[in-house]
């Protein structure tokens, strides 16, 4: 149970943090607003339909980089993860804290987005809204466990894309699929496995990253 | 040496004693190192996350050289199945490059994932931390290996309609399996001497600098 | 509570601390003198876990969460304010009686009116103190304070005297400083580095 409280401790702590700086959200909207209009100029006439759809996903990966390159902002600048390393709460709980905060500015950002792309390009089914938020909870789990690696490593913002892109290609396969394809039910359930997976092997490796 | 023996052996098979692929004919022959070379490719990865997971649990810092040089070792076979395929391709159908191909699409992604491993290990200070890091990173890999195939296999219906769909290991006669096999083992020995070597060549490299770091 | 053999730590190639040995008894109060870059600060990251040895040995004794650890930074949010950085330290810590023990530490280093003002308008000193509180808040066994006395005023570092000869001879303690004069009577011993 004190697992559970610690983990909402520090998730409560990062959207204060938010709600405070207002720094990560308001960016992470214009952003993924702005890029829905730069595709409807990328997209020339009489592209098919569905090719709004791929750029779409296409959005949704960019801005979640976005939010990412910030997650963990605040403890870099004041090396503020040294101290919450060395409390009592089991380390899982610093990223799963972080990895919950992500993942509901992700899913703020797209309850703008999803209605954008709906107004600007292709109506949005059940199984896209459901597609999306089971992708936002894979990207946070891994985004969260590589940005606490990026964070420590020189290059820092320049090196978050090029560890994250390759690993969230296929929340891309899944989240294309259960939008165009005939059978939405099985990249749902691809989605669902790789959250599984991948959240699992986040929570059980934080540790490593943010100790010796 | 025993390795560039095993693993001429198994050319001259490939090329000499192995009847033309009946539809294929003599361009089938690159088969026989594509696939090899892949599978010892991965056998490098796999080598890399074991010692990854040995890292972890014991703190040992010598895992940490063992696991990058077979990351390197991996990255080289990785490149090396990406040229094969991609003459293999040519070979084939007539195009450098082909979407449809499964082993090939993931070992892009392969490639660009190992990539930025390496891009980490630049930008981070050589250390425990780096080590550890490094460690989760290769664990990551090897389980982006099956998940990153079941994606291109569901996407391959969905994006690119499936025009050249033969499984190559499916059928093979005598002859051929036995000179897949020597292959096999040649360029597996091949990745385990140059493994050791470059093992070799590192920790001299570790030792020279501890000792000009003592002298000074 | 802390006893070291051999210990080195490089930073690539750059060789921080080399060959130290090193015994801090429950109730010891060490003095760690050294001049910039002689790596007093490396060795209280040691102590503290968050940096591992790349030679020799190390161990610390000591309970997971009972190291109070002050560094250079504060170690606190910027953005958020006095009492709410105590707070939420308070609760990962499992502090008893949080909010009183936040008080009376606020109150004690006269922070209390600033309390609910963010950090970052606060100066140089007033982060020092936050920061002593945060490092006090609950009541570590082992205290490891890399230059306590940095951006005190005189008030300030009369009061951090009057912590410290509270704390001397109950806690252990490994205090890093290049102006040992004003704690070297309550030292029980003195480890000089290189």
């Amino acid at each position: 149970m004190s697992y559970l409280a610690d983990v909402g401790t520090l998730a409560r702590k990062d959207l204060l943090l938010e709600l405070r700086s207002r720094d990560t959200l308001p960016a992470m909207l214009l952003f993924v607003v702005s890029t829905l209009v730069v595709f409807n100029f990328s997209l020339p006439a009489g592209s098919a339909d569905l090719a709004a759809y791929g750029l779409l996903w296409v959005a949704i990966v960019f801005t979640a980089i976005l939010g990412l390159t910030r997650a963990f902002a605040a403890e870099r600048e004041q090396r503020v993860l040294d101290a919450l390393v060395l409390a009592p709460c089991d380390r899982s709980a610093i990223w799963l804290g972080k990895a919950i905060a992500v993942t509901a500015f992700l899913v703020l950002a797209e309850a703008v987005a999803l209605p954008a792309f709906a107004l600007f390009f292709e109506p949005v089914s059940w199984e896209l809204v459901a597609a999306v938020a089971l992708a936002d909870v894979g990207l946070a789990a891994v985004g969260t466990l590589l940005a606490a690696m990026a964070a420590a490593s020189r290059a820092r913002e320049l090196l978050l894309p090029l560890l994250f892109l390759p690993l969230v290609i296929p929340v891309v396969v899944g989240g294309v699929g259960a939008s165009v394809g005939d059978d939405p039910g099985r990249y749902l359930g691809f989605l669902a496995l790789y959250d599984l997976i991948f959240a699992i092997l986040s929570w059980a490796s934080f540790e490593y990253v943010v100790t010796e | 040496m025993a390795a560039l023996a095993l693993l001429l052996a198994g050319l001259a098979l490939a090329f000499y004693w192995v009847p033309d692929a009946p539809l294929e004919g003599f361009r089938q022959r690159i088969f026989y190192i594509h696939v090899p070379v892949a599978l010892t490719a991965y056998a490098c990865f796999g080598w890399a996350a074991w010692k990854a997971l040995r890292l972890l649990s014991t703190r040992d810092q010598r895992y940490d050289l063992e696991s990058y040089t077979a990351v390197h070792i991996g990255l080289i076979f990785g490149i090396l199945t990406l040229v094969t395929g991609s003459i293999w391709a040519r070979t084939s159908w007539g195009v450098w490059w082909s979407w449809g191909e499964r082993q090939l699409v993931l070992f892009l992604v392969l490639f660009l994932f190992y990539s930025a491993y390496f891009m980490l290990r630049y930008s981070v200070e050589p250390g425990p931390r780096r080590a550890s890091m490094s460690a989760v990173y290769t664990l990551f890999g090897v389980v982006l290996i099956p998940v990153s195939f079941l994606a291109i296999r569901l996407a391959e219906g969905l994006i690119h309609p499936v025009v050249f769909d033969r499984d190559v290991g499916s059928n093979l006669a005598g002859s051929q399996l036995l000179t897949f096999v020597v292959c096999l083992g040649g360029t597996l020995a091949l990745a385990a001497a140059l493994y050791g070597n470059e093992l070799v060549g590192k920790r001299v490299d570790e030792r020279l600098r501890e000792l000009r770091e003592a002298l000074e | 509570m802390i006893r070291a053999r051999g210990l080195g730590r490089s930073f690539g190639r750059k060789r921080v601390l080399r060959d130290l040995d090193l015994e801090v008894g429950e109730r010891d109060l060490l003095l760690v003198t050294g001049a910039n870059g002689s790596g007093k600060s490396t060795l209280l990251a040691l102590c503290a876990g968050l940096l591992a040895p790349t030679a020799g040995e190390l161990e610390v004794v000591v309970e997971r969460g009972r190291i109070g650890y002050l560094a250079h930074e504060p170690l606190v949010y910027r953005e958020l304010t006095a009492l709410e950085n105590l707070d939420l330290y308070g609760r990962l810590y499992r502090v008893p009686e949080r909010r009183e023990r936040i008080g009376m530490l606020l109150e004690r280093f006269g922070l209390w009116d600033a309390r609910r003002r963010p950090v970052s308008s606060f100066s140089r000193g007033m982060q020092q103190r936050l920061a002593l509180c945060r490092t006090l808040l609950h009541e570590p066994d082992l205290l490891l304070l890399d230059e306590p006395y940095a951006g005190l005023d005189e008030a300030g570092a009369e009061l951090l005297d009057a912590e410290l000869r509270s704390l001397a001879g109950k806690r252990a303690l490994l205090l890093a400083t290049h102006d040992p004069a004003r704690v070297a009577s309550l030292a029980s011993g003195r480890l000089a580095l290189p």
